[in-house]
């Protein structure tokens, strides 16, 4: 089986400022198809930077990128960006959205340009933003809606494309539990239907629904691991209340 | 369980097996099947203490039933436990304390002690995620004390995010 993402020692180096700024130094990470991963670390530790680079959006210093067992690294921009509109839903940190474009346009137009025809494309723009309780601000502009919905209409707009491949920086950081419980399900389904999942996230809850966990400290990978289950009956057995 | 059953015979005198009901309803899952033997046992000291008193009632066919009621003293006992600020956590952690000695004495290095703890603690979540998806929401003490549990458990895992930027 082809590896859906390959990375070989790949760097990036930071050298637009005074001092060069190593963000991420050597990573092998190869994420296997249906797989869903999470980044987690420290703030700091290079994990935007290498997500970034893995769509593509951040070009590397050194090392490779394969993506589905093709060189991805010597890519032309163009050929980024054709890539990521039909293969790669990317969820950016701080959102991104169109601005002059309304929610409900934001999501629809990723579909649209992977070549999908306009009714299948309104169809998933509605179910996804049903999915993701956003369906009353779909006339809205992305200025008028709170952090919190801003991030769901990103992660919504990233979806809207069926990518094989989902990278998401944060998408849950600024949602209260009620929205996190929404996401997770999306996500859950996403997961099941096969998609693969990269997913950089501080939410515990989040990353403990991933098969693996990557942990990131100051630009190196540190732990690599699977998370174990063991299920649990019931809260009594987790919470002590006597 | 001394407090929870004078709370509960605040409300209404019973018996032994009615606290046992009204425990399992008020938290449903998040007090699976009370002890009826503890039950009992805690009602007798309770009764010595004079927290509590019980009366005989016949019962026709049946032999008699002690039913139990909250006394003055009782009273006065559980409104200071309401009535009193309730302490936090202490933040006492056996895992620090390994942190912080284990590197001194050459066993274990920071790094590996805390890439192990954050799996752990990773492994507990993912049982409390499954264990609130099958838990139904209506049920909404359960649902908030595994809500609790998360939040705590995110606490700790940032925690060991700072013990990571300052120590390892
Ligand atoms: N455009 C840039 N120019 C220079 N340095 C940068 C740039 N972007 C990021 N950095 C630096 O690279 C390092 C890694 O940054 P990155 O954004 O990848 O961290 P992060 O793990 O995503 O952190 P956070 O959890 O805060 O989002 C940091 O030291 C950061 O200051
Ligand atoms: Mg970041």
């Amino acid at each position: 089986m082809t590896a859906v993402v390959r990375t070989v020692n790949l760097v990036k180096i930071y050298q637009d400022g005074a001092v060069p700024v190593p963000a991420v130094r050597g990573v092998d990470l190869q994420v296997e198809p249906g797989e869903f991963v999470a980044i987690m670390g420290p703030s700091g530790s290079g994990k935007s930077t290498l997500v970034h680079m893995l769509g593509g959006l951040d070009a590397r210093t050194s090392g490779e990128i394969w993506l589905d067992g093709k060189r991805a690294d010597t890519l032309s921009e163009s050929a980024w960006a054709l890539l990521r509109r039909k293969k790669i839903g990317f969820v950016f940190q701080f959102f991104n959205l169109v601005a002059n474009m309304t929610v409900g346009d934001n999501v629809e137009l990723p579909a649209l340009l992977a070549g999908a025809s306009p009714k299948v494309a309104r169809n998933r723009r509605e179910s996804l933003l049903a999915a993701l309780n956003l369906t009353d601000r779909a006339d809205a502009a992305p200025a008028q809606l709170s952090g919190g919905e801003q991030q769901r209409v990103a992660l919504a707009r990233a979806l809207a494309n069926e990518p094989a491949l989902l990278l998401a920086d944060e998408p849950t950081g600024n949602l209260d539990s009620r929205n996190t419980r929404d996401v997770l399900r999306l996500l859950g389904d996403v997961h099941k239907k096969g998609q693969t999942i990269v997913m950089v996230t501080h939410d515990a809850r989040v990353a403990a629904l991933a098969d693996r966990v990557v942990s990131l400290f100051d630009g190196e990978i540190v732990d690599d691991g699977r998370i174990t289950r063991r299920r649990t009956r019931t809260a009594g057995e987790v919470i002590d209340l006597r | 369980m001394r407090l929870h059953l004078l709370a509960l015979l605040a409300k209404e005198p019973a018996h032994g097996y009615e606290l046992k009901q009204e425990l399992e309803q008020t938290f449903g899952s998040a007090y699976p099947s009370p002890n009826i033997g503890q039950i009992y046992v805690t009602l007798g000291r309770l009764e010595k203490d004079g927290l509590v008193r019980a009366v005989d009632v016949e019962q026709s066919n049946r032999p008699n039933k002690k039913v139990y009621y909250l006394t003055a003293k009782g009273r006065e006992l559980l409104e200071i436990w309401v009535d009193e600020p309730t302490e936090g956590p202490r933040v006492r952690d056996e895992f620090f304390m390994k942190l912080v000695l284990a590197p001194l004495t050459g066993i274990a290095d920071r790094m590996a002690l805390i890439t192990r703890q954050r799996r752990h603690y990773l492994s507990l979540m993912s049982d409390l995620n499954d264990l609130l998806s099958r838990t139904p929401p209506a049920d909404r003490v359960a649902t908030l004390l595994i809500e609790g549990a998360m939040l705590h458990l995110q606490a700790d895992l940032d925690w060991l995010e700072r013990c990571q930027e300052e120590l390892a």
